[in-house]
């Protein structure tokens, strides 16, 4: 079971031997001419927490929509724990959900709402008060069983629905946007308390999301979606630092990309000319790409330094005037404009308190970045 | 303090000067104007709710003072048929005569009591009969695509177009024993001789379930289609059958739209006069029927009004308890 001491070496998808929870082969869903999901093959192991991060539209709702059953594919197969899911309606799935509305029943109060899924399977009276007051317990709502839904919170609601959705103990979890309605505060203080009932329960989930904040703290594996493709899988650190494509770097966290042409190309280090500064580039890895190529070099505002002196180190460098500056407490945002007048943000830690050398507006200054903190993102 | 019920204008104008007066401030005067600023705003709430008082009270409340004074008095064979309530003897003194007779009447003689109970009887079969076939019309009307449902609608209106005693004449045609199916059915040869179908109860089933049939799926179809589909599929999800979760999730988020549709069908049903003179047989006891003989027939307008008085006692007081116990849930929704 994965908690966070080990939670580095739980990584399934490394393991040739171990089988996929939930297998999606070449899924499509077309709605009319519409194209909601396009081609996505993905592998989604026991007990991760996978998140299906996107932008509104880009068909990671669809996606999940047809791991509950309540849309089929147009092509394509899911399997779950090597099930063929085509004929298989919602109600006989081993999957539960979580909607983004709740969807909670408004005629039923908590404990009923909860009990829902059990008073299905015919058990017993005794049986479904103790499992029904156990999932409250879990979710810290016992109080508010005797309620009904309009009489709670947002957040309360929340709680609700996830326990309603967890009482039939399902192997796999579906959460569709399970945070959206809460505040930021609640927001983030339930992302943690969803990842321990993750770790407690062991269930798998996958959770839609398009707040990649959520995402990477949520997630064992982000998948990213764009216009019904899946153009990313990989870790929130993968996700994060070695972003494979300019739309992942760009929609995940803030980048500056710069456009330039690779002028130098060695095995272990390559020169990129950086087209609108008289500037080079100099990245520590290989590249693959080819030489006289166009490409993209992006680098992560918080892995510029901005500093008044000129540093020692040639390549990696710009200099330019600080524009705008944003005091966001712990950080502070820069925005500096270079000579040809575009601009690059840079992220600064406040590390002193009332630091009275703090760079301000105006200044002229220079950034710089170390050979490893560039991603170059072929065209 | 409450704004509900005050009609927009109104609001945004006190609002307005109430938000003035804040900003030219001062105390007592200050006050006075605010207080004045708030008589204004409750006064353009009264009006508001004035208008639909002012209606029942001229179209409803005096109609009826005027049927239960009827109905205190007695027959005489005057202009018209009734003793005066109260007249001056001399000039000077006041004689008030009050006959509770006609509603003793009504409950020594059992013609009446049986053709109450008949009516109700009539009128709940009939109601039911409409939930069982409006429902899935509703039902199915709701989840029609929007192009459809608009036709849908369309047709379940389009009766009202023709005239309600027409129409309820056009079932003679096609039930009396020379009528559209006995012909069919004979011309088939199914039957040799033609089935008795008019001036049965079943035709005043019949009739009535036809007639109102349009009320019952009205308000149905208002709530269905108010019915979100997500909370459908989230009873899916958790293990229930398409039957399962319509029974414990569609029918009790329904209700209120049963409750609203069984009314407008139950009501008028049960003082329903038309369809049972048509189509029922002679001997066809319904209140509605009984009234009527009793006005027109007999001449006797005091025992009429108090059939009348006492037909509106029996159908207000259930539903001022349904409707303050709806009330009461709606309060608790909000």
């Amino acid at each position: 079971m994965p908690n966070f001491t080990s939670f580095s070496t739980f990584e399934p998808w490394k393991n040739a031997s171990e089988k996929p929870y939930v297998r999606l082969d070449r899924v499509t869903k077309k709605f009319g001419d519409f194209v909601a999901v396009n081609d996505v093959s993905l592998d989604i192991y026991r007990q991760e927490l996978f998140c299906l991060l996107g932008a509104s539209g880009c068909g990671k709702s669809t996606l999940l929509r047809m791991l509950a059953g309540f849309e089929e594919p147009t092509s394509g197969r899911i399997l779950i724990d090597d099930v063929d899911m085509a004929e298989i309606p919602p109600y006989e799935r081993p999957v539960n959900m979580m909607f983004q509305s709740y969807a909670l029943f408004p005629h039923m109060s908590v404990a009923q709402n909860v009990a829902f899924g059990l008073k299905q399977e015919k058990l017993s009276g005794d049986v479904i008060r103790s499992r029904v007051d156990e999932m409250l317990e879990l979710v810290k709502m016992t109080r508010f069983s005797k309620r009904k839904p309009h009489q709670l919170s947002g957040g309360q609601r929340q709680r609700v629905a996830l326990a309603r959705s967890l009482i039939k103990r399902p192997k796999l979890l579906l959460l569709d946007e399970p945070l959206a309605a809460l505040d930021k505060k609640l927001r983030e203080h339930t992302q943690f308390e969803l990842m321990n009932i993750q770790e407690q329960l062991g269930v798998t989930f996958i959770v839609v999301t398009h707040d990649q904040q959520e995402a990477m703290t949520l997630a064992t594996r982000i998948g990213v979606m764009d216009e019904g493709y899946i153009v990313q899988v990989g870790t929130p650190t993968e996700i994060y630092e070695f972003p494979g494509t300019r739309f992942v770097a760009d929609f995940i966290g803030s980048v500056n990309i710069f456009e330039g042409m690779i002028t130098k190309d060695e095995p272990d280090h390559v020169v990129i000319h950086m087209r609108d500064q008289d500037a080079d580039m100099y990245v520590d890895h290989g590249v693959n790409a080819p030489p006289d190529a166009r490409v993209w070099a992006a680098v992560r505002p918080e892995k510029i330094h901005i500093t008044r002196g000129k540093p020692e180190q040639s390549s990696n460098v710009l200099e330019g005037v600080v524009k705008e500056v944003a005091y966001m407490g712990d950080f502070s945002i820069y925005l500096v404009q270079l000579e040809g007048g575009r601009t690059v943000r840079v992220t600064q830690p406040n590390l002193r308190r009332g630091d009275p050398e703090r760079i301000t507006w105006d200044e002229r200054v220079f950034l710089h970045w170390l050979p490893s903190s560039i991603v170059v993102l072929p065209e | 303090m409450t704004t509900r019920g005050i009609p927009a204008f109104t609001r945004k104008v006190t609002d307005q000067a109430e938000a003035l007066l804040k900003r030219i401030g001062g105390g007592s005067f200050h006050r006075w104007l605010r207080r004045q600023a708030r008589r204004i705003r409750s006064m353009g709430r009264g009006a508001v709710i004035a208008l639909p008082y002012a209606w029942l009270l001229a179209f409803f409340l005096i109609p009826f003072v005027i049927v239960l004074k009827i109905a205190l008095a007695e027959a005489d064979i005057a202009q018209p048929p009734y003793t005066p309530l109260w007249e001056w003897i001399e000039g000077q003194y006041l004689n008030v005569k009050i006959n509770l007779g006609n509603f003793a009447f009504l409950i020594q003689d059992s013609l009446y009591w049986k053709a109450y109970l008949n009516s109700v009887k009539v009128a709940l079969v009939s109601t039911l009969l409409c939930l069982l076939l409006g429902y899935p019309i509703a039902y199915g009307i709701a989840r029609a695509s929007p192009a459809r449902r608009t036709i849908l609608l369309m047709l379940v209106i389009l009766p009202f177009w023709t005239s309600f005693l027409i129409r309820v004449y056009a079932w003679i045609g096609i039930l009396k024993n020379n009528g559209l199916i006995n012909n069919f059915l004979m011309w088939l040869g199914v039957i040799d001789s033609p089935i008795v179908m008019l001036q049965t109860d079943f035709a005043v089933y019949l009739g009535i379930v036809y007639s109102y049939l349009p009320f019952m799926i009205l308000p149905l179809y208002a709530n269905l289609e108010k019915l979100d589909e997500t909370l459908l599929e989230a009873a899916y999800d958790l293990g229930c059958r398409p039957a399962s979760a319509f029974l414990r999730v569609t029918l009790p988020l329904s209700v209120p739209g049963i409750i609203a549709g069984a009314m407008l069908v139950f009501i008028p049903a049960v003082g329903e006069f038309v369809i049972p003179a048509l189509l029922g047989a002679p001997d066809t006891l319904m209140i509605g029927r009984i009234l009527w003989d009793e006005f027109f027939g007999n001449r006797d307008w005091p025992v009429a009004s108090a059939v009348a008085i006492a037909l509106l006692l029996l159908l207000v007081i259930p539903i001022v308890i349904l409707q303050h116990t709806q009330a009461r849930n709606a309060e608790a929704r909000s």
